[in-house]
Order: C-alpha cells, then structure tokens, then sequence
C-alpha cells in the first residue's frame, strides 16, 4: 500500500523552500513528503469508518504546505507526520452513516467533508460554533479523542487522500455522491463548498460590482458558485462579476461560468473603474492606481500581499473584501483599509449556511438551473432571484449540499485537467504549481486505478 | 520650373524598390510587376507674402459678408475659434498659419477698437492643448497677451454652464455648441484645411459641439454613408453637418470664416527623399534612406516616436479666403484638390499603404492599435473621390509596427476600449449600442477630458466609427509587421511580410490580383474614374 507521508524534518523543509523559490511544487521530491508502504489508520472511535480514495485533489494550501510557504499559525492545529489530502472521492469500505443521518452502506460513494470538529474529536458539548453549525470555524481542532489537525489531511490519526491504504473518517464527514455526478465532478464538491461559503458570506448585494480576483480553481468555483446561487435565489445578484484571470484558459471558463469580463489582473481596476464608473487618483495621469469608488465587493482568490494590496485599491469605501485564496504572512499597507473603512474577512471552509431559497417558490428553481450572472456583454444581469418576495424564513442547509447542487449544474470536474497515480507524485505536484501556465486548473491524484491523463 | 502633378506609376522590372512607411521608420517593398504607385502631386509654390494675402481675404471676403474691418466695433463680444493640435499635420514650422492669421484679425480688432476678445481652441471632445502646443499655434505675443487674463480657452464640450442649445435641425439633430462663440456679435474660425473634409460647416458644427450634437453624425450609420470624407456630395458626415451649420447661422450665429490650405512639403531637408519618386533618388537621399532606416530600426520605439515627433513641417500656406462659410469653403476645397488630387483609372483588388507615425490624434503621442486602425481605414482608405480606389470585396494590406502602447495621459478611454470592447466585438454597430453611453458618460474620462489632456471618453467609438465604411466595403485587412495579438484583436490579419500578406489576400482576391500602392503621406487625393 502506497502512502505520501509529510514528515516534520526542518532539513527537507528548508530544501522544499528552497526548491520552490524556482516554481510552486519544484519541491516535492526533496521535501518533508515521502512516498511509504503504509497501513491505513486504525478507526479513533464509534461512528468513524475507512474509506477507500478513488481521487484525492491537490490543493493550493497542499502546495503552500509542500513548498514550505505555510504561515507557521499552522504549526499547533497540525499534527506529524500526516498524509495529505482533504479533497477525496471515495468508497466505503465499511457501512456508516452519512452526515445527515443517512445509512450508508459499505461501497457507498462519498465525498469528505475534512473539516474535524467537535463531533469528529468526541467532544461533548460541541464548542459554540460547531453547536450552530460552523463546523469550519470549530473552536476545538487542537483537542479531543484525535490528535491536533484543522482537518482531515493535516491530521496524524486520520490518515489522508493521497494513500492507497485508505483513511478514516467520523460520520459527521460523511456526504454519498449523487448517481449522475462523475468522480471528477465529485473531487471538486470540497473546493466548491468553500467557494459558496465565501460568496455566501461575502455580503453581496443586488446590482453589486463584484470583482474577482484570481481565477484558479478558487477563483473558478467561486464564479461558478455565485452564478448558480444567484440564478436560484440563494445569494443576491450582481451587476456584474469581473474576473482577473492570467492565463486566456482561465479567462474562457471564467466567462463559461459566468463572469460577465474575465481579463489579465493587471487590467482588472480598469474595469472596476469603469463599472462602478468611478474616479481614480495616485499614478500618472489616466493611470488606473486606486479608485476612488470601486467594486462593492471584492473576493480575493490569491491570497497574496500583492492581491490584497490590489484588492484593497479596488474597493469601494465600506464595501468588502473577502480573503478566499488562503494567505500567509504578508506586508501590506492597512491604510486604505483604515480610511476607506474596508470590511477585510476571511473566508474558510464551510459548514451551514442559511438558504432563503428553501421553502419558497424559488427553492423549486434550486435544481440545475444555472444561468449565467449576467446574459451577454455590458447589460445588467437579469435578475432570477432576489430577496424580494420571500415566502418562508431562510432555512439552515449544509454548505457541501448546496455544493453538490453546484457541482451539477455548473459541471465544474471539467477543471479537472490531469490525473497521476502516487508514484508519479513529483511530477503531479509540479504540475499544480504549474497549472495556469500549463493551461491546467485542478490537478489529481487517481488512487483507484492510477492512470495518467 | 513647373510643378508636376500626381503620378500613376505601372511597376515594371527597372522600378526600384518602393518606400512604405512603418509607423516611426520606414522601409522599401519590391511590388509585383504590373502593380501600381501612385505618387502625390508635386508642392505648389507658397504664397510669397501670406500676411499681405490674409490681409487681403480678410479686406475683400467671399459670398454674403462684409470686409471684416466693417464687422468689428467697439463695445462688441468677439470669439476667434481656431483648429486644435490635431492640424495640420506634421505640426508645421514657426509661425503657424493659426498665428499669422490671429495676428491679422487681433490688429484689426485693435483698430476698431474692440477690447471683449476671447480665443477659443475648437476641441470638440479632442484633448487640451498644452501650453507649448497653444504657444506654437498662436505665438507667443498672442499667448502672452492673452492666457495669462483668462481670454484663452479651450472648448470644454462637458461644461453645462459654457453650451447653449440652439435646437434641432429638421432631422432631429441637437444643436449645442459653445456659448461664448454663439452668443458672440461675431465668431471668427480659423481653419487648417489639411484635406477636403476640413472646415465649412464643420468647423463650428463639430469643433465646437458636444457629445450630444456629435452623436448625431459621429455613428456608424453617418459613417457608412460617407462615401468618402472627401467627397462632399457623396459624405453624409458633410450633409449633416451642413444641416447643423445652416441651423446655427439662421438662429442668428454671425460666422466669419476663415480657410487655408497647404502645400504638400511635408518633411524637412534631412528626410527630403520621403516625398521623392525613388528614381529619383540622388545619392544623398540613398544615403539620407540607409542611414536613417537603419538608425530607426535600431532605436527603442520611445526614441524614434521623440525624434519624429519633433519633426516641423516645412509646409506652406498656399491659399487663404475668408467670408461666409459656403462660398469659402467651395474655394478652399477646389484649391485642396488642385494640390492633392490625382488621376486615376479604375479600381484595384489589392491597396496597401505604408502607415507613418503620425495622425491627428496622437501629436506628441502614441499611435495605440485603434487609431492604426482610424489612419489606415477612416483616412487612408477615403482619400478618394468617385469610388474606392479598392473594389468592393477588395484587400487593404496595411504596414506598421501595430504595438499594443498606450499614452495613458492622452487616450485612457482607448486602452479601456481595446481590453473591454473589441475582445468582445469589431462590429462598430453592436459596439454602438452597447458600449458607446457607458463610455460617453463615464465621470472619470470626463474629469480627465476637462482636466488633463485625455481625449474624450467616446473618442475611440468615433475613431472606430471612422473604419465603419472601409470594414463594409473590404473583404480583408492584413497588417504587415504588426504585434499578431494587437492585429488579431482589430479583427484583422497579421503577416509578417509583404510576400506573406499577398499569399493571404489571394484567398480572396485570386492568385492573380491587381495592386495599387497610395505613396502617402505626403497627402493626396485619388479622383478614382
């Protein structure tokens, strides 16, 4: 059984840095990861099951953790050695129960929700924000029954996706793939769900200007997310969504999904500008440097000090910036933050959100309908949803439910762009860190059958 | 010795190598066997005195008005409008013939007796002078006297409180022109008559308008239907203004109208050869040709864009009529032809023209992508008269750099049109009505408009409007030696050669084409028979 194990070794940690000053996952071969026969790990407890990977993602916060770039706040809600790995499709090997209370029989297809909170570490009473349904923001993911881990995939008991030998995972993780969705389409419900839990919480509003910036497969499901939550009453419309992509690829499915203009970064402010129609100062004259005005929300997709910086200048005064990409140490000047009174917010993970679309006469758009956020060129989108007219209160649902909605209509295994089986990890890791400019977007590891495509 | 007129050249096995100019250089083509040049007519002699000429159409003036002395009293509002930077074209040396002009005109006011002078820089929505090109236009005695007192201004087609809507014409047209020039008891223009289209009716109609009387002839529409610019019964551009102009003057506008032309001297001694047939060339020009392409060729663009920049014209005045507006612009346009036109018969399958570094709109500035594209399909395309001088279905094969550089101090709003509209359209329609308004009314072009020294936020629409005709009527455009994305994205062909380009254009002309090189600048006019 093949096993990549990241093992804390500061020499291989400093190699893998080095490495990756040349390109994001030139890393891998001489970092902490090694790939090992390994067992599976042995179940924690009543209510956990083992799981079989049939495809495991690899991540941009896999790729900052493997090239040595991770913020050290990581360290303690980390343990060693871990197996990599939070985006998994996969069977059960035993019967289980679904996190819905489903049974689920054993060679059921699931999806992990990797986030281990409370319910996973045994904890009774759950903290306050697993209590409320937030399991992303758990209170206790240094504690309980299982060792430290924010989750599955940086935890020391629970194994992870990039393992033939399997992983195990607490019912409370557990969500059965629909039958029509592939398993490219079900490796990407994890990613898609932070992407609706960022667009849901990013306070977006009718006829907004939003503005993405990044458009890796962050970026992409978050667009994806946004035009299928919109066009079925789950999330205000905007006017527009303008999209800094770099790569011409990513400015294609940008537009596919929705994004009324996808183009380079460099040239996203000029297009806030013009959308929000407003001034702009700093620079030499007819220069785009900060707006005066600008995107009511901004959704940050990178995560870096340059993007923060960008994002910062493209907002409007009072509107918001969501950091959806995941940071790490960065320097940047707070204060346009400060003058401009610019909400900054994170935006990790999932768990419930509230869902005015159920219980009304637009929860029966809910399925596969879709849309694009905006018709065609500059015209203002047309509007499917909408707070207006609310039959019912918004009702609590799952994130990683409204992701699967998602991850049907928006058919988003289509940015799946490459597999390798665990022996070829090097190769597959460079190849992450490579992806926009490889014409590439989310890149996997086939575990079942190994194959390369 | 008398001066030559135009020439059709047929190349032939002893034809030299042609010059076609490359944005900021230059290069020669060897043309197929059979091709044809045609050559600008040779320069007229200039006026020998221009003072004593301007003088004298000012004194003895043409269709329904008095000498100019008899129109100006004490106590009287006098506006004297006068063309921007954008002519003429390379700016021309000292003194400008806006000055020598201004000077006539202010010492005859002074005679009267008039001390309520205001000038006025007939912008349109074009960019602010800056005060080295006003003090180059007007003088330095015209510009010290008057722009440190607020008398010299410039037409801020966004400033509510300086338009005055006249009304509308009998088609619907807005009729709203700067204030001062349409309450004045009398509006001077001085004009620059570069080409045909320039001056008449045109000159208040447009150069002192707003967006929203441009909008009635500045459109596709307008623009399909003027077939040429230069040809004045067959131009709605000409009707409409017209229309407007007529307007203006029964609503009791007093026009004095004052109309120029030029010669065809275009370039200085050191690139005197750029005007010459090249059998023509003696050594020195063979000389003055190698050293400088080989110079330019190696220069940074930045480096060669200063050095062409700062070329002055030698060109010279070679006519001046003054009066009403109608009876001097008929002048002026048969004296613009007697320079520029040429004799040609028939059309051709394939044009090509070599584009140079300049056109109105980027004086001490770049040529971006779109206005590559306004030199080579609004202007280029229509120096003619009669019909095209390619057919319909034809090719324009167009040579020059085509670099994706913008100034963004002077055209903001282009840099936002060639990334946000033309990746999604080329059709100047769609991009018409959907993009045009947005753009139109964007605060931040007009605060840089009336500001800094940004074309208005519509311009590049205009500038794309001007190409709607030449998109129509052709059946491909291939840019040779230009940025392939750049060319991709105006729609058209990119070829790295001529040879390139030719194979191209047969998949629609035929392997067998016509082809008819226009050896301009300097500027001609094709009479197409």
């Amino acid at each position: 059984m093949s096993t990549l194990l990241f093992e804390r070794s500061l020499p291989r940690f400093a190699a893998a840095r080095i490495a990756s000053s040349f390109g994001s996952g030139r890393g891998a071969g001489v970092g902490p990861l090694r790939l090992l026969d390994h067992e599976a790990p042995a179940l924690p407890g009543d209510g956990w099951v083992h799981i079989d990977p049939l495809l495991s993602g690899i991540c941009g916060s896999d790729l900052a953790t493997l090239d040595g770039r991770s913020s050290r706040y990581f360290e303690d809600i980390v343990s060693f050695p871990f197996v990599p790995g939070h985006e998994v499709v996969g069977l059960l090997t035993d019967d289980g129960v679904a996190a819905d209370g489903r049974a689920l029989p054993a060679g059921t297809r699931v999806v992990l929700q990797p986030v281990l909170g409370c319910a996973a570490r045994g904890i009774e009473p759950p903290c306050a924000a697993c209590a409320a349904g937030h399991v992303g923001n758990c209170e206790r993911v240094a504690f309980g029954h299982i060792r430290p881990g924010l989750q599955t995939g940086y935890c020391a008991d629970t194994g992870g996706g990039w393992s033939t030998s399997g992983l195990v995972a607490h019912a409370s993780q557990l969500f059965p793939v629909p039958e029509g969705l592939s398993d490219a389409d079900a490796v990407t419900v994890e990613p898609v769900a932070c992407a609706v839990h960022a667009v849901l919480g990013a306070g977006i509003r009718d006829d907004d200007v939003v503005a993405v910036l990044g458009a890796g497969t962050l970026g992409l499901t978050v667009i994806a997310a946004l035009t299928h939550l919109a066009s079925t009453g789950r999330c205000p419309t905007p006017r527009v969504v303008l999209v800094g992509a770099k790569y011409a690829h990513q400015q294609r499915l940008a537009r596919a999904f929705g994004a009324t203009e996808a183009l380079p970064p460099i040239q996203l402010p000029r297009a806030v500008r013009r959308s929000s129609q407003s001034l702009s100062f700093g620079g030499d004259p007819g220069e785009t440097v900060t707006l005066s005005g600008g995107a009511d929300v901004v959704l940050d997709c990178v995560g870096s000090a340059e993007s923060i910086a960008q994002s910062l200048a493209m907002v409007r005064p009072r509107g918001s910036v969501a950091l959806v990409g995941m940071p790490g140490k960065v320097t940047v000047d707070l204060a346009p933050l400060w003058h401009r009174e610019v909400r900054l917010a994170g935006a990790y993970a999932y768990g419930t959100e509230s869902d005015p679309a159920a219980g009304s006469a637009r929860a029966g758009r809910a399925a596969g309908s879709a849309g694009p956020v905006k018709a065609a060129g500059s015209a203002p989108a047309v509007k499917v949803g909408g707070r207006k007219g609310a039959a019912a209160p918004p009702k609590e649902i799952s994130t990683f439910e409204l992701s699967f909605e998602v991850v049907a209509a928006q058919k988003t295994g289509s940015l799946v762009s490459a597999t390798y089986p665990l022996a070829r990890f090097e190769e597959a890791v460079a190849h992450a860190g490579s992806a926009g400019r490889r014409g590439a977007v989310k890149i996997a590891f086939d575990i079942a059958k190994g194959r390369t495509r | 010795m008398s001066r030559r007129p135009g020439f059709v050249l047929e190349v032939d096995k002893s034809t030299p190598p042609t010059l076609f100019w490359n944005g900021e250089g230059f290069t020669v083509e060897t043309l197929p066997e059979g091709s044809r040049v045609i050559y600008a007519p040779e320069p007229m002699k200039a006026l020998d005195d221009p003072y004593g000429a301007i003088r004298h159409a000012l004194l003895n003036p043409l269709g329904d008005r008095d000498p100019l002395p008899a129109l100006l009293f004490a106590g009287m509002k006098l506006t004297i409008c006068f063309d921007d930077v954008s002519l003429p074209l390379p700016p021309m040396e000292a003194p400008d013939i806006r000055q020598m002009v201004i000077e006539t005109v202010l010492d005859m006011a002074a005679d009267a007796g008039v001390d309520d002078v205001m000038l006025v820089a007939a912008l349109a929505l074009h960019r602010r002078m800056t005060e080295d090109e006003l003090r180059h236009a007007l003088g330095h005695r015209v510009y010290d006297a008057f722009a440190p007192h607020g008398l010299l201004t410039q037409h801020d087609a966004e400033d509510p409180e300086n338009l005055i809507h006249l009304g509308q014409t009998d088609g619907g047209e807005d009729i709203e022109i700067n204030k001062r020039a349409a309450t004045s008891d009398l509006l001077i223009y001085v004009n620059i008559n570069l080409v045909a289209m320039d001056g008449g009716h045109k000159s208040v109609a447009t150069g002192l308008a707003s967006y929203r009387s441009l909008r009635h002839h500045h459109n596709p529409q307008t623009m399909q239907h003027s077939k040429s610019f230069m040809d004045a019964p067959a131009s709605e551009l000409h009707s409409s203004n017209w229309r407007m102009g007529r307007f203006i003057a029964e609503a009791g506008v007093k026009i004095f109208q004052i109309e120029t032309t030029l010669n065809t001297d275009t370039f200085p001694k050191s690139f005197e050869f750029l005007q010459k047939r090249e059998w023509e060339w003696n050594l020195r020009d063979r000389a003055s040709y190698a050293a400088s392409s080989a110079a330019l060729g190696k220069a940074p663009p930045r480096l060669a864009r200063q050095i062409f920049h700062s070329i002055k014209s030698p060109h010279a005045m070679t006519s001046v009529q003054a009066g009403e507006v109608e009876a001097v612009h008929a002048v002026t346009t048969e004296n613009v032809w007697a320079q520029q036109g040429v004799d040609v018969t028939g059309q051709t399958d394939i044009l090509t023209l070599g584009l140079p570094y300049i056109c109105p709109y980027n004086v001490n500035s770049i040529m971006n992508p779109i206005l590559v594209a306004c030199l080579g399909l609004g202007y280029f395309f229509n120096l003619y008269r009669g019909r095209p001088l390619v057919r319909e279905g034809g090719v324009l094969i167009l040579r020059h750099p085509t670099r994706p550089e913008f100034h963004p101090g002077h055209h903001p709003s282009y840099i936002d049109f060639y990334e946000q509209v033309l990746t999604e359209t080329v059709d100047p329609v769609r991009i018409s009505k959907e993009f045009e308004e947005s753009f139109a009314t964007d605060p931040w072009y007009i605060h840089l408009y009336r500001t800094g020294h940004a074309y208005h936020g519509v311009h590049p629409f205009y500038m794309w409007y001007w190409c709607a005709h030449a998109l129509e009527h052709l059946g491909r455009v291939i840019i040779v030696g230009g940025d392939p994305k750049a060319v991709r994205r105006l729609g058209f062909s990119p070829a790295s050669s001529l040879n390139d380009a030719l194979e191209i254009a047969s998949d629609v002309v035929g392997p067998s084409p016509t082809l008819t090189h226009l050896h301009a600048p300097p500027i001609m006019m094709a009479d197409v028979h």
